[in-house]
């Protein structure tokens, strides 16, 4: 090496201020990224519940309150509702075109799924929702949940085609090929063939369509009139905005509660396939 | 049904008729008509929730129509007039502006700064450290908006926020005195996991002993930064910039912590066209902003695509 002996120590001391910068750093963001969370850790279970994250005194009574506001419960029931209906549809209708896309020469293929992805990622609620709401207006989607999973499965089926696709591309068809020379029928090889192959991918498309409804704030704030429809996304932010003052206890009761199926999501899928990226993005 | 598509080697079932030879390989014997079939449902929800809203804006855009009174019952064709009048409204030109600095602040210098940032600093670290990094971070993005919204307006509270009784400072009120600020540094925590994932992935391509041999040879972090990592993840530095900008300009969490307050101070385009159309009931106008909302995705898009083009052939 080029270093020479009056250079060595030098650069070890450089060394350990780099390194001691690099934990000094990690510390900060640890803090950075853990104090808006503290509040969440905390509050539901101290007994007199405030703004301020501080040590609980611990007590599972704040929970009751969930039970004795009428919407609240109601709300998760919702939230369930909309995002099994968009992940059954979303699922179900990708893996249909994904496999006649994967199987059957369509004339500009490619094309047509890269335009697709294309218009999915500028069409976006934000930008869209002036015509979202007309077209709902129009289509008597207005305060409708179905209007709601519709208009969010449009947006997450392109991708939703994309990865799917895949999927589809890297099972080879000679599995197919022999279910058919035994005469099953297109359909029957779908069902008992190419989707227990592909049932990684259409968990993967599951999980993130769920996880994507169950967080959507925007559309179901437009479309739903009342409280009674309305999923936990909505009332949670009508119970921090409307009617004075806000009920602690029921507001961080609330958030943990809604917040717990998508971190247990995320662990399950941590778990079980690495939360990372591979190769995929690489490319 | 025809069987358009079936390669004629296939034809062990001998009652379908094979019309023409394609090189697909149709294993299922699905067909052409079937296949279309397939397609239809997808293609239906698509066309009715993505195509026609984009179209829609563009008409909309074009008239004077409002949610009430007599222009809601027979809208006309005022042309340009919307964006003409868009592009002279000192609120929209703000609201442009603070759109930028949003994205710029939080997506470009926070998201992609920051991610970057951890990323290295965990390299080549396993364990609890990195796991306990990751996962806060990881878990600051996958959480509902509308619960962290919440959560930074109980941490940023003017009288009892977590904040100010760390700083020792009660009574500032962020929110209303800093509410740029406060949205930018918002996103930057919301989003970095994003950014920090892809820079995780894309540093290891970056050969370790590269990075060794230039660190014995001397060089500083931001010299060995600037050699030798740089160059080799310049790819993925773009496709970040570019995907994280273009989500951070769809954003409608800020509306769930400043609702675009105090006095417009934080009100970027999407609490803007959701104020002036759906609260202000002035579809026409709102239809314009969203117009140029959509033209800005779809440059950013097309960037994309192109980039992503061209390294794939030059892979």
């Amino acid at each position: 090496m080029t270093v020479t002996t009056a250079e060595r120590p030098t650069i070890a001391v450089r060394h350990l201020l780099a390194r001691i910068g690099r934990y000094t750093f990690l510390c900060l963001v640890l803090a950075f990224f853990a104090l808006p969370l503290l509040w969440l850790a905390t509050a539901p279970f101290d007994d007199t519940p405030t703004v301020t994250a501080s040590l609980p005194r611990f007590t599972l009574d704040n929970f009751r309150a969930l039970l004795d506001n009428p919407y609240a419960l109601r709300s998760l029931l919702n939230s369930v509702y909309l995002a099994a209906g968009t992940a059954a549809l979303v699922v179900t209708f990708a893996a249909l075109a994904a496999y006649a896309l994967s199987r059957v020469r369509v004339p500009g293929r490619d094309a047509l799924l890269y335009g697709l992805l294309l218009l999915s990622s500028i069409v976006t609620g934000t930008a869209t929702m002036v015509p979202l709401f007309e077209l709902a207006f129009r289509l008597n989607l207005i305060d409708s949940r179905l209007g709601v999973i519709l208009i969010l499965s449009g947006g997450l089926l392109p991708a939703a085609i994309f990865i799917l696709k895949d999927f589809m591309d890297s099972t080879p068809a000679s599995y197919e090929e022999s279910a058919r020379v035994f005469g099953a029928s297109p359909l029957q090889i779908m069902r008992h063939i190419v989707v227990p192959l592909v049932r990684p991918g259409l968990a993967t498309v599951g999980v993130w369509a769920v996880a994507n409804v169950w967080g959507n704030f925007l559309v179901p704030f437009l479309l739903l009139r009342g409280p009674d429809k309305a999923p936990a996304a909505v009332i949670m932010y009508t119970l921090y905005t409307e009617g004075g003052q806000a009920d602690l206890r029921l507001l961080s009761t609330f958030s943990l509660l809604y917040s717990l199926p998508v971190a247990l999501m995320f662990v399950f899928v941590s778990s079980r396939y690495g939360f990372r990226f591979h190769g995929g993005i690489k490319r | 049904m025809a069987q358009a598509t079936s390669p004629p080697d296939e034809l062990v079932e001998g009652a379908r008729p094979v019309t023409g030879a394609s090189p697909a390989p149709d294993a299922a014997g699905l067909g052409r008509a079937r296949a279309t079939g397939f397609l239809v449902p997808a293609m239906v929800l698509i066309l009715v929730f993505l195509v026609v809203p984009a179209v829609w804006t563009i008409w909309l855009g074009l008239t004077n129509y409002r949610l009430t009174g007599l222009a809601a019952a027979s809208p006309e064709i005022v042309g340009l007039d919307n964006f003409t009048d868009a592009l002279g409204d000192e609120r929209f030109r703000t609201s442009l502006l603070l759109t930028l600095e949003f994205v710029l602040g939080s997506a470009v210098i926070g998201q992609a700064g920051l991610g970057f940032a951890i990323a290295f600093a965990l390299r080549d670290r396993r364990g609890p450290l990195r796991r306990v990094v990751e996962g806060l971070v990881l878990l600051s993005w996958i959480l509902p908006s509308s619960v962290v919204a919440f959560l930074w307006i109980a941490l940023l509270d003017r009288d009892a926020g977590t904040l100010n009784a760390l700083l020792g400072i009660p009574g500032m009120a962020w929110l209303l005195d800093y509410p740029m600020l406060s949205i930018i540094i918002f996103n930057t925590w919301r989003g970095t996991a994003f950014s920090m994932m892809l820079y995780a992935a894309a540093l290891e391509n970056v050969p370790r002993s590269h990075l060794e041999t230039a660190r014995l040879a001397g060089a500083s972090t931001w010299q060995q930064l600037r050699d030798v990592v740089f160059p080799r993840i310049r790819g993925h530095v773009l496709t970040n910039l570019l995907l994280i900008s273009l989500w951070t300009f769809n954003d409608f969490a800020p509306f769930l912590i400043t609702a675009g307050g105090p006095e417009q101070r934080s009100e970027i385009l999407p609490v803007y066209v959701y104020k002036v159309a759906l609260s202000g009931g002035e579809l026409g106008f709102g239809a314009a902003i969203s117009f140029v909302m959509l033209l800005i995705n779809l440059v950013i898009a097309l960037v994309y695509l192109r980039l992503l083009g061209r390294r794939k052939e030059s892979a």
